[in-house]
């Protein structure tokens, strides 16, 4: 070998991923710039473009905020059965089932007050999400069927369901035969948190009104959800019996059942809060942005919450921090889309860019490169 | 009597189908195989055959070769390998996070980089009768009447069989899925067997995504590869990670799916959503078949592990 060997770090430094984040991050983009240049595309100007799109301006928070709900949501589940070591790839299909789910209460029963319809799709959204993912966790506990791949399937499966429901059975009958079902009844509908109307009416003067109603765009009510989806998760980790369970077993599963922890059940368990969560955030999407069911209900908001679960490193502060970064990339790409024509694919290659440079990066942290002592002693090159 | 007729008439039409169709997914699961025998898993391989598959098209459609557009589905797949390659051999990356981020990269640049050519045609392979043995009854239609990268596909099972059974490098490399100390004390590095694993599995892969955009489609579709990728993926666990039982499992898998396609074509009402579905479903079924057989058996032992580093 050279002179040089690989050693791990015993205590990784404290600004290490603060950098590696930074450096990966700006790499990507200059792949992304490089990508764009291929296609004979201004790259540099493109980034510009991405950057300013998704935190240049005061409305572009709005728009990042408005996407970072699902995202976070979604992240917050996918986390949770990271802890324990199960890979849940199917936030997206369990958001999916949950719009479903949301979505057949709405329709169902259009006639309903606010205060019993918001429950109601509020219930039967998370339900059917935690039933769906619920049905890997038990082919996994029950038969050892890979998750990965059973969530993956559920994921295309569910959005069959979709389009077979929404180009059947709820397509809209005045809706010109396009694949949409008919709009929401008014209770139905979540509002946008900023109405000037009732910031006014609680005696807020009109320049912090406008300032709000720039900032805060079209994000609506689902806002608050996060906030306690966020704060009850990170309670329940920290101080709940089955929070300290699900890291006790996530560190080492076999230990945990010798100690009484019921592995399985709390696989189930953490499966069904996730695919809640997904619902809840594919229900809440649908509800406030569309305000009817959509086949492009479903964007990878799934997919990019196990990108920010995993970069977050299951940490609930930095799930919302990354939820918000990688969202402002979304709305950047949005605004590339309009701005240069491209493909909307683009999203999903920049957050694997992204993936695979902090995943490299994260090396960094954990090894150092270091000269070999002049005169090796047998053994030392572990 | 006459009711079951039509039923067995299609068979040899579905399995015809089913060879043609599984083509692509044999190649990949042979990829996959060769790169998680030699311990390392790869959950890109999605992403894989939609680089590869757009390499093919790509090189296709410039020179007019398919030939050389297989070249390239292969050499491009072998590059997505290359950066898994890089991040779980050298920089010590999870292999299970970095296969789900080069699954989401390939298939995103793609894409991307595809949307120019999106109905666009290539020449492609064109099929032909393979003399004589295309006459034989039943096989000829079944095996011998496709094009030129179905019966390449034929003998790539032995060729991998004999490779790891019968060659001093098939050991190793099964070996380094087992146990890579071991590899190590007999004085093999088991990073450079996993290298080249990733490159022999990588091509392999690659021309599976060849396969859907030479020969299945000839032409540029937006994701084209739809989740055969994964589909692959689990059926290396319903092979056991054996190739002859990988031949075995696409086919079912494929002829399965063909025959119920045309039974609906029979006019039998089966809802065309849940066709759709069918190849997922049908996956999710090939797990579960595999998972009664007990929980990863087969798996090489040292499966999903890095090497650790400096060594």
């Amino acid at each position: 070998m050279s002179g040089w060997r690989i050693v791990s770090r015993t205590e990784p430094r404290e600004w290490g991923s603060v950098v590696i984040f930074a450096v990966a991050f700006a790499l990507s983009l200059l792949i992304c710039a490089l990508l764009l240049a291929v296609q004979g595309k201004d790259g540099l100007g493109g980034i510009g473009l991405l950057l300013s799109g998704g935190f240049g301006h005061l409305y572009s928070y709005g728009e990042t905020l408005l996407k970072a709900i699902p995202i976070f949501l979604c992240s917050l589940g996918v986390a949770l059965c990271f802890r324990l070591q199960v890979w849940n790839i199917g936030a997206e299909g369990q958001y999916v089932i949950g719009t479903l789910g949301g979505c057949w209460f709405a329709l169902s029963f259009p006639g309903l007050p606010v205060w019993l319809m918001m429950p109601g799709m509020l219930a039967s959204a998370m339900l059917a999400g935690g039933l769906w993912a619920a049905v890997a966790a038990v082919l996994r506990q029950r038969w050892g069927m890979n998750e990965i791949i059973s969530t993956l399937m559920l994921n295309y499966i569910g959005i069959e369901i979709l389009k077979h429901l929404i180009y059947g059975p709820w397509k809209d009958p005045a809706g010109m035969n396009f694949p949409v079902s008919p709009y929401f009844a008014e209770s139905a509908i979540i509002g946008p948190v900023w109405n000037p109307d009732f910031w006014t009416g609680i005696g807020l003067s009109d320049g912090i009104v406008d300032t709000l109603a720039q900032l805060f765009g079209r994000a609506h009510w689902g806002i608050l959800s996060c906030l306690i989806a966020g704060a009850l998760c990170s309670f329940f980790l920290r101080k709940g019996m089955r929070g300290f369970e699900i890291t006790a077993a996530g560190s080492n599963a076999k230990a945990a059942r010798f100690a009484g922890i019921p592995y399985s059940r709390l696989v189930v368990l953490v499966m069904f809060v996730c695919g809640a969560l997904a619902g809840l955030a594919g229900m809440q999407e649908t509800s406030a942005t569309l305000n009817r069911l959509e086949p492009h209900i479903v964007v990878g908001y799934g997919y990019t919450a196990v990108v920010v679960a995993w970069l977050a490193k299951l940490r609930t502060m930095r799930i919302a921090f990354f939820a918000f970064i990688l969202a402002g990339l979304r709305v950047g790409v949005e605004n590339l889309q309009l701005e240069l024509q491209i493909s909307s694919s683009f999203a999903n290659t920049l957050e694997g860019i992204i993936l695979i440079t902090v995943l490299a990066g994260q090396f960094f942290n954990d090894y150092a490169i270091r000269r070999k002592p002049r005169q090796s002693v047998p053994g030392a090159g572990v | 009597m006459d009711g079951f007729l039509p039923y067995l008439l299609i068979i040899i039409p579905a399995l015809a189908a089913a060879v043609s169709t599984g083509t692509s997914i044999l190649y990949a699961t042979l990829g996959e195989l060769v790169m998680e025998r030699a311990g390392v898993l790869n959950l890109g391989v999605e992403g894989m055959m939609m680089v590869g598959c757009l390499a093919s098209f790509l090189g296709c459609y410039h020179t007019g070769s398919p030939w050389f557009g297989l070249l390239c589905g292969g050499v491009a797949a072998m590059g997505m390998s290359a950066i898994h390659g890089a991040v779980c051999l050298f920089f010590q990356g999870s292999q299970v996070v970095s296969g789900l981020a080069l699954t989401l990269f390939g298939v995103g640049v793609a894409n991307y980089l595809g949307t120019p050519y999106i109905q666009q045609k290539v020449v492609g392979f064109a099929s032909f009768n393979v003399p004589v043995l295309s006459s034989i009854p039943v096989l000829g239609p079944i095996f011998f009447q496709h094009d030129a990268m179905v019966y390449l596909s034929f003998f790539i099972p032995p060729l991998l069989w004999f490779l790891f059974m019968r060659t001093r490098y098939g050991l190793a490399l099964r070996s380094t899925g087992e146990n890579p100390e071991a590899v190590r004390a007999a004085g093999i590095s088991p990073s450079a067997v996993r290298w080249s694993a990733l490159m022999l599995g990588g091509f392999l892969v690659g021309m599976g995504g060849a396969y859907l955009a030479l020969a299945s489609m000839r032409m540029w579709v937006d994701n084209l590869v739809s989740g055969r990728g994964w589909i692959a993926v689990a059926l290396v666990i319903f092979a056991f990670w054996r190739p002859g039982r990988a031949v075995f499992g696409v086919y079912l898998f494929t002829g399965v799916t063909a025959y119920l396609f045309r039974v609906q074509a029979l006019g039998v009402g089966i809802p065309s959503s849940f066709l759709n579905m069918l190849p997922y479903l049908m996956t999710l079924a090939v797990l579960f078949a595999s998972s009664l057989k007990g929980r990863g058996s087969g798996a090489p032992a040292d499966l999903g592990n890095n090497l650790k580093p400096g060594s």
